[in-house]
């Protein structure tokens, strides 16, 4: 089939960005960041296998200003990734399909978000300081 | 529980056309699993901030975590897999590329897959 150099719908650049649009975006996109962060659950695993050195090592970058806020970024993706695919699994029931519901769940999907992001440093800033109290 | 499938497409179980319905399947059943599996995971993660060595190996070591780790690791990297597929195959359109790009991508996190398992059981053994 031959190919024209007539426009594609839709036109991203010129198409006005919404809501339900954006969210599908970060989905896919949250989706693959985390595939490429999971590695760091392997790598941080491996280390705790191989030794006090090789553990150091990574708890020490992990730790590190630029550790943690790789490590904010990879929870926001998680919450995101997490609180929108609970909203793709209500859709796939057949429930939610209207527009009033499907904005009202993305604004549940924002709002929860940084707040599933906060629980989780709030346990990290738990364990942190349990450790250090010698608990 | 809703069926997806007209008789005809269960019977022949091929899904719309090929395997769309068994993958697209797969990434649902593999959600439903990741949710509480990766509440688990991401709090019990977050509370080894700052652990040392044998705080966070007994951590691991402890069998239910253990066997969670491993079920994780598995279900998310197949999760991935299966995600990341669909975006190989919306952009890449040179057919051998493709071909090659999801072999690796298969391979890669199987054996992701492995040497975390690996890890988990080195560290429960090794106690």
């Amino acid at each position: 089939m031959q190919s024209s150099n007539r426009p594609l719908s839709p036109h991203l650049t010129i198409y006005r960005p919404q809501m339900t649009s954006l969210l599908s975006i970060a989905h896919r996109g949250s989706g693959v960041f985390l595939a490429v962060a999971a590695v760091l659950l392997v790598v941080w695993l491996t280390a705790l296998a191989a030794g006090p050195q090789a553990f150091a090592t990574v708890q020490g970058l992990l730790g590190s200003w630029l550790g943690l806020a790789v490590l904010a970024v990879i929870t926001l993706a998680l919450t995101y990734h997490f609180c929108n695919g609970i909203r793709h699994l209500v859709w796939d029931t057949g429930r939610a399909l209207e527009l009033p519901a499907v904005y009202r769940g993305g604004w549940l999907v924002i709002i929860g978000t940084p707040v599933l992001a906060a629980v989780i440093w709030g346990l990290g800033v738990l364990g942190y300081f349990g450790y250090l109290g010698g608990a | 529980m809703r069926s997806y499938e007209t008789a005809v497409s269960r019977a022949h179980g091929r899904g719309s056309t090929k395997n769309g319905f068994s993958h697209w399947w797969r990434q649902r059943i593999t959600s439903v699993l990741l949710v509480p599996l990766l509440a688990w995971l991401a709090g019990g993660l977050a509370l080894q901030a700052g652990a040392d060595l044998e705080s966070a190996r007994a951590w691991v070591a402890f069998p239910l975590n253990a066997t969670l780790l491993i079920v994780a690791l598995a279900v998310l990297f197949y999760h991935a897999a299966l995600g990341v597929q669909v975006v190989i195959e919306d952009y890449v359109h040179l057919e051998g590329l493709k071909v090659a790009s999801l072999m690796l991508l298969y391979l890669v996190c199987f054996a992701l897959v492995v040497a975390g398992s690996l890890a988990v059981v080195r560290i429960a053994l090794g106690g």
